[in-house]
């Protein structure tokens, strides 16, 4: 009986010995029928492969010898609702015949049938928020670009990700680019922008060379009706996920934000009205308009639409790629998924350094934009790092801190400034030689910063403080030095 | 300011006011005879909203905005120093002083420094954040002026006056958050960058005594903040003295 074999050649397994695995298979199977593929999900147990024998039936083993045989009906796999990620880890990224195959550039091509407000309005429809981490709704920002009088417009893909603890956006780059293009072009066709461009980090070369492959044959099958879109690679700074900031990199300047209003919207790539939305946003496009703005508001909150994909990591038994139903609770995610922790899970952080803690009394809390935010956290770009009771949590702010500290454009003084003070502080309470008065400059510092920073960096930096501070400040009580009591 | 713009009208600290529509809430503020701090502002350049300290509240808005940048509009309700804005002004003049080596006494500027007179309006006589004392250095190598860097507080202004009002940029903003600095040309020394034309902008611009003319000794900076302005307009509107 035959098989076929799916590997994943995402930088994951491919830094678990995916190649040693496909070697092994081609040799024992044929070249032909070993197919590279997008990510696989499990990431933590690979490299891996999935068996898809002719009559039907699928296995996915784990290891460079397929040694551990996983199983498709666990939780992880079968909670899941590939919207996004719906042809990741089915086609072969670089090969354009087989993403068109399975459908690609076909909502394109219909959409170019219909008039351009129409597609505006089934997004807006579709209650579609910014994946990015604002959540602003991306029916009303291409409506505010689609409203703008001048001749030229730009689309911008913000493919910057860089909380510590995510890689949704490089999964989908990496797994299925033509999707990204796809919903680019649409998204150009909707507002009326002539050219666009897609700003990656250069930490990411696997994800570039795929997007340079797929961009290239994607131009030369002329399916991409006719937009030109260029990369332009980041040069290292974790500040140019911030619009402004991101657009004055792509104009060749000092990657730092600039004071909004003006918007791109308005203002933006070279004072043209810029449509700028995050990977996963133009990934989720296509099957917005192939299935209706209805389909996709159907799934969901009230407030939070849709699916959202999550980097899961930390002390948890499974750790990888999942794309889940908006309004799934954290210990759906937590327990059910990722198989629960290593060790006594204490919190759940999401957001990354602009997010904060999610203790484990709350872990019922559904994973939407209102209820993170009500807890002090944010949805954010959707890393999800599972924290055990190993982990001191003035320590964890401290880290995320440091991230700040060395990510500050330097820009304005909130941020360039109070960063290092806040620091500063936490290494005193980490050294369990802090005092009271170090505990209410702390708080102080922290609504300083939040309030008075010119950027998103700045005004979010002090979050895994504010945070920890809320739902463990008895850890950070029982750190001020011996014989001093608060 | 145009004057076919329609006027708005709103409110300062409960203080009417009437304004063109383009006008920022700085010249409002300042027009109305009224007071708020500002470091990197400079008539004359490109406002950036980089030193926070012209942040006010604007009721009904969640966000306290920089007024240098602000656009005001109808009905706006503006406080400039509410006991917010007030604590966290002081609070950015104390990292201000922290972040960088200020010793006033044997400063050049000692007497015409702007973040001296910032820290007065807003009551600092201590920082309560430990000072950091960065290594810096100090560039002498121009004939006419030297920048020392231990006084800089990034405020941009000789970036901006040299790249907007004499058109050389020689000086743009290298590294990045506390170890920002000021950089001449390629970040080589000030006196090797060809493009500079020595015209002393920068020096009459900056708030600090970071930058100035080498026969200045401790309290002899004459700083001509004025000077951007003045030449902006004369080219706009063709004021010039000798006609």
């Amino acid at each position: 009986m035959a098989v076929t074999w799916r590997c994943c050649d995402a930088t994951a397994c491919r830094a678990a010995g995916a190649a040693a695995l496909r070697q092994r298979l081609e040799a024992e199977v044929g070249a032909e029928r070993v197919k590279p593929v997008g990510c696989l999900r499990l990431c933590g147990q690979g490299p891996l492969a999935a068996a898809d024998h002719d009559d039907g039936r699928s296995e996915l083993f784990g290891g460079v010898a397929g040694e551990r045989r996983l199983d498709w009906a666990h939780p992880f796999f079968a909670l899941q609702r590939p919207v996004v990620l719906e042809r990741c880890g089915l086609v072969d990224p670089s090969s354009i015949d087989d993403a068109l195959a399975q459908g690609a550039y076909a909502t394109l091509a219909a959409c170019r049938l219909r008039p351009a407000a129409e597609l505006v309005e089934e997004v807006v429809r579709s209650g579609l928020r910014g994946r990015g981490g604002a959540g602003y709704p991306t029916g009303r920002k291409w409506q505010l670009v689609a409203a703008q009088s001048n001749a030229s417009k730009v689309v911008v893909c913000n493919a910057d990700e860089g909380d510590p603890g995510a890689f949704m956006d490089r999964s989908v780059m990496e797994g299925d680019p033509h999707r990204l293009l796809e919903g680019m072009a649409i998204a150009a066709q909707a507002v009326g922008a002539a050219e666009a461009y897609i700003y990656v980090r250069a930490e990411y070369p696997l994800a570039i060379e795929r997007l340079r492959t797929a961009i290239a044959a994607a131009t030369d099958r002329g399916v991409l009706a006719g937009l030109p879109i260029q990369l332009r690679i980041g040069a290292g700074a974790y500040v140019c996920g911030e619009e402004t900031a991101l657009l004055h990199s792509i104009e060749g300047g000092r990657g730092t934000p600039r004071p909004r209003p003006p918007y791109p919207a308005a203002s933006g790539l070279w004072g043209l009205p810029t449509l700028i939305n995050n990977v996963e946003t133009f990934a989720a496009i296509p099957a917005i308009l192939r299935e209706g703005g209805d389909w996709y508001a159907a799934m969901g909150t009230a407030g939070s639409k849709g699916t959202k994909v999550f980097a899961l990591s930390g002390a948890i038994t499974h750790t990888g790629l999942i794309e889940v139903e908006m309004g799934t609770s954290l210990r759906t995610i937590v327990e059910a998924m990722g198989g629960g922790g290593l060790g006594v899970v204490k919190a759940v952080q999401t957001g990354g350094p602009s997010g904060g803690c999610i203790p484990v009394e709350l872990l019922d809390t559904p994973v939407d934009y209102a209820s993170l935010q009500q807890l002090g956290s944010i949805m954010g770009s959707g890393g999800m790092v599972v924290i055990d009771g190993s982990m001191a949590m003035p320590e964890l702010a401290r880290y995320f801190m440091r991230f700040c500290v060395a990510e500050s454009c330097g820009k304005c003084l909130p941020c360039r400034a109070g960063t290092v003070q806040l620091e500063q502080l936490l290494d005193r309470f980490v050294e369990k030689r802090a005092s009271p008065a170090d505990l209410a400059q702390l708080e102080q510092l922290c609504g300083m910063v939040k309030a008075t920073s010119l950027c998103g960096l700045g005004q979010s930096a002090p979050n895994p403080v504010l945070s920890t501070l809320r739902f463990f400040r008895a850890e950070y009580e029982a750190a001020l030095a011996p014989g001093v009591v608060p | 300011m145009s004057a076919k713009l329609p006027a708005v009208h709103g409110s300062i600290n409960g203080q009417a006011f009437t304004a063109a529509a383009d006008a920022t809430l700085l010249q409002v503020i300042r027009g109305a005879g009224l007071q708020v701090p500002t470091l990197c502002h400079l008539d004359g350049l490109t406002p950036v909203g980089a030193c926070r300290l012209c942040l006010v509240a604007i009721e009904g808005h969640p966000k306290l905005e920089p007024a240098c940048v602000t656009t005001v509009a109808d009905g706006m309700v503006v406080h400039t120093h509410t006991p917010e804005l007030e604590t966290y002004r002081r609070m950015a003049v104390e990292l201000f002083f922290a972040e960088g080596n200020h010793v006033c006494a044997f400063c050049v500027a000692n007497g015409s420094c702007e973040l001296q007179d910032v820290a007065v309006e807003v009551g600092m006589d201590h920082s309560r954040f430990p000072y950091q004392y960065p290594q810096r250095h100090v560039d002498a190598s121009h004939p006419q002026f030297s920048l020392d860097h231990h006084r800089c507080i990034l405020c941009t202004r000789c970036v901006r006056v040299c790249d907007e009002i004499e058109g050389a940029h020689v000086w743009d903003v290298g590294y990045r958050g506390s170890t920002c600095s000021i950089i001449a040309g390629l970040d080589q020394p000030w006196g090797d960058v060809a493009a500079c034309t020595s015209c002393g902008k920068c020096v009459d611009v900056c708030p600090t005594g970071a930058l100035f003319r080498k026969e200045d000794g401790t309290g002899e900076k004459h700083p001509h903040p004025e000077r951007p302005r003045q030449l902006a307009e004369a080219r706009s509107e063709h004021h010039w003295q000798n006609q």
